[in-house]
């Protein structure tokens, strides 16, 4: 079975990141991965996404048309990939900045306030994270377990960030309950 | 019987390809002696231009590489970074260092490379017969600069070697001759001491030297040493432009 | 160990390494610089050397002078600077010094774009310097066969005393996916004292070894021609890689893709599979010497009506391929390169409408 997911948002949001994560989670529980970023000049502001596949089987295009599920961290996000999603998919769509419908009525789409939710946990961004936690514990791609782990790993080195990261990702799980 | 003349062990047996009067000859030997004084030859490599000198390597007896044109000094920096323990030495005249490799010479000398470039400025392209290069002198003729070098159109003759010492990395930076018995000795004594700076670790080091091309001028031998006397000798001082420190 | 996740321009930094190359020079460019960047860290760990040149130029010059005296050196590039590095791989096939060249693409002509393309095929494949020289080309489809076809490329380059490319796509570099770096394809350079410009004292010898490739006398030039044709002909005989796709079926149509566009075509292939419309596909890992042979045999199958060579380029390979099918079956050429991958829908329709 294979699944995708696209990350979009502003450049500086944490997207290519959100995505590695998840991409390690998979690996750690023995899926295939591809994690596919936007690379360009733009290093802040411009529009970043990343496409991460996980898989049972080698997987074979790295292109994917239509992705199973979207994470739309701003605005320009929904419009551009929103009507690309498969049927049965999720569609999660910070509110904070994009508090819109993208107007699918086949997928599961939820709306969670991620910029502000992190401001209370203490930095805007952590942003990234909370959106993360929010995604996975509603689509289930990987165990929510596993992907704490690899939370943990990230930020091990950061141990200031750690605590607020591991809060950040608690409340996107909890957001989207 | 006092000293005896023989050919320097790192000096092959070839007769050279070079028009008589040509002083590439004569730099040679002093490049051979040199290696032959320190005992080096075993663990020399040189690097060949493009220009008169490419077939150097049929003069020597140790290794040799052959560059494209002006790349020498890359190509130098490629051994010596990953073979530091060998002596290399680029041989290259003013069509290939100055102009084509410009940039090479430039970025070697400033990352401090530690290998030495022999710099033969002769003040005209040889090889392709005679056309201008960057050394040549205002008003003089060469066959892309019929009515004389026109320094409002080409600019200034380039002095290579206070180019190279006005670097901030230290360097041993030199200009010598070899049109006349006393600059020779000076020339081999720079030469030496480039290939000890290099030995030791130190810096970078180039010997510019200056030399004629009585084909190209369309001179005899002795009239090329006159006009070399004063016409490039006046613009092109002799002395170390810089010595590290 | 198990399998770590790499981005396609690390993996492909580490696989130098551990292949036991430890020269690495460089100019920046994307979309590869992360190679470099990972080798400035990662060199002084293992000692090796790590030099950012001044231009590809004087990069592929460095490469040149450290391959002459004999040891494993490589470097990365993008088109516009493999373009800058094509003099010198001119110079060091005609020297014959091995050496290994990666090219992640992106497109051209010019500055082109930063994205993904194929559009290099002829320059890697058919010269980009002067002079009848070849080098052996390999085209991985993903991380993991870029690390192997690294780490293979550098006693490749040994043997053949060529320089061998790795010829990837912006995709390829960027990427992440799951890698481990076989133990087995760690090998130890090749004896290079015969030609090597290694000094004297390092071998013991008393004659000199000399590196070029100038060659006045015609009759030695085209000597010199003749035994470099005939390692580009033992090449051909030995060297040919490429993968076959639903190739047991009576497949209507034959796809010929290579990279990142060939995994777009294989999910294509499943896919029509799917709808009950075969179609075979074969994949070429090395681009020279090319897959002659297996095209040409796969365009006899009585149930074939049409070969499709499909490219991120403006109809490279295609070229290839309709010297290797020799007019017994009609060609057809399809690809994009201003940085958009084809999709496999895209692909499939393209399939439909052609058989």
């Amino acid at each position: 079975m294979q699944n995708e997911v696209m990350f979009a948002g502003f450049g500086g949001q944490g997207i290519l990141m959100c995505g590695k994560i998840l991409a390690h989670a998979a690996l750690e529980e023995g899926s295939e991965v591809v994690w596919i970023p936007s690379y360009g000049p733009e290093m802040r502001g411009g529009t970043a996404y990343c496409l991460v596949i996980t898989s049972d089987k080698p997987i074979a295009s790295p292109i994917i048309k239509n992705p199973a599920n979207l994470v739309a961290m701003n605005l320009p996000s929904i419009d551009k990939f929103a009507p690309e999603v498969r049927p049965d998919g999720v569609i999660l769509i910070n509110k904070s900045l994009a508090n819109v419908s993208s107007g699918r009525t086949d997928v599961d789409e939820i709306l969670v306030p991620v910029t502000e939710i992190a401001i209370e946990v203490g930095s805007v961004k952590a942003a990234n994270i909370v959106a993360l936690g929010a995604f996975v514990a509603r689509s289930k791609i990987v165990d929510f377990d596993v992907l704490k782990e690899m939370v943990k790993k990230e930020f091990s080195t950061k141990k200031k960030f750690l605590d607020l990261n591991m809060n950040a990702l608690e409340r996107g799980r909890q957001a989207a309950l | 019987m006092g000293k005896t003349f023989k050919r320097p062990e790192a000096l092959s047996e070839n007769h050279t390809h070079y028009c008589p009067g040509c002083t590439h000859g004569v730099i040679h030997r002093l490049i051979a002696e040199v290696i032959d004084e320190l005992g080096i030859r075993k663990n020399t490599v040189g690097i060949a231009p493009v220009g008169c000198a490419v077939l150097a390597y049929n003069y020597f007896t140790f290794d040799f590489q052959e560059a494209a044109h002006g790349r020498a000094p890359a190509m130098a920096t490629g051994i010596k970074r990953v073979r530091p323990d060998l002596n290399v030495f680029t041989y290259q005249g003013d069509g290939d260092l100055a102009s084509i490799g410009m940039g090479e010479i430039i970025h070697a000398a400033n990352r401090g490379e530690k290998f030495t470039s022999i710099f033969v400025n002769n003040a005209v392209y040889g090889m392709t017969g005679g056309q201008m290069a960057p050394t040549t002198m205002p008003d003089q003729k060469t066959t892309t600069s019929p009515y004389g070098r026109d320094i409002g159109q080409t600019g200034m003759p380039i002095k290579v070697a206070n180019l190279l010492a006005a670097l901030q990395t230290d360097a041993y930076i030199t200009r010598q001759t070899v049109i006349r018995p006393k600059d020779i000795n000076k020339t081999k004594k720079a030469i030496k001491q480039a290939f000890t700076y290099q030995l030791e670790g130190r810096c970078f080091s180039m010997v510019e030297v200056v030399s004629t091309c009585p084909t190209n001028w369309g001179m005899t031998p002795v009239e090329a040493i006159k006009w070399t006397e004063d016409n490039l000798l006046p613009y092109y001082e002799l002395g170390d432009y810089k010595t590290p420190q | 160990m198990g399998k770590i996740l790499m981005k396609g321009n690390e993996a492909i930094g580490e696989a130098a390494i551990r292949a036991g190359c430890l020269n690495y020079f460089a100019y920046p460019i994307t979309p590869q610089s992360e190679v470099a960047e990972y080798l400035a860290r990662r060199m002084p760990e293992v000692n090796g050397v790590f030099l950012q040149g001044e231009s590809e130029v004087a990069v592929g010059y460095m490469i040149f002078g450290a391959s002459a005296c004999g040891e494993r050196v490589f470097t990365t590039s993008s088109s516009p600077g493999v373009s800058l590095m094509s003099e010198a791989i001119s110079y060091i096939a005609g020297a014959q010094c091995p050496a290994v060249f990666v090219n992640i693409i992106r497109g051209g002509p010019g500055l082109g774009g930063i994205l993904p393309s194929q559009a290099d095929y002829f320059q890697a494949t058919k010269g980009g310097g002067h002079g009848d020289y070849r080098l052996l080309v390999m085209a991985p489809a993903s991380v993991q066969e870029a690390v192997e076809m690294v780490m293979k490329a550098f006693p490749l380059a040994e043997k053949y005393r060529n320089p061998v490319m790795i010829l990837g796509d912006g995709l390829i570099g960027q990427m992440m996916e799951p890698v481990e770096f076989p133990e087995d394809l760690r090998t130890e350079p090749s004896n290079k004292d015969e030609w090597a410009t290694n000094g004297m004292s390092t071998r013991g010898d008393d004659k000199q070894n000399l590196v070029k490739s100038l060659y006045l006398d015609p009759t030695a030039l085209n000597d010199h021609n003749l035994l470099l044709k005939s390692k580009y002909d033992q090449m051909k005989k030995e060297e040919v890689l490429y993968e076959p796709v639903n190739m047991d079926t009576d497949y209507k149509a034959l796809i010929v893709s290579y990279g990142t566009m060939s995994r777009v075509c294989k999910s294509a292939v499943a896919m029509l599979k799917e709808e009950g419309i075969e179609v075979g596909m074969i994949r070429p890992q090395t681009l020279f010497p090319f897959p002659e042979k297996a095209i040409a045999d796969a365009a006899e199958k009585s149930s074939c009506k049409i070969i499709l060579s499909i490219e991120m380029s403006m109809g490279q390979m295609v070229e290839d391929v309709e010297r290797c099918v020799k007019g017994k079956l009609p060609v057809s050429w399809y690809g994009k390169c201003g940085g958009d991958v084809p999709s496999p829908e895209e692909i499939m329709d393209v399939v439909k409408e052609r058989i």
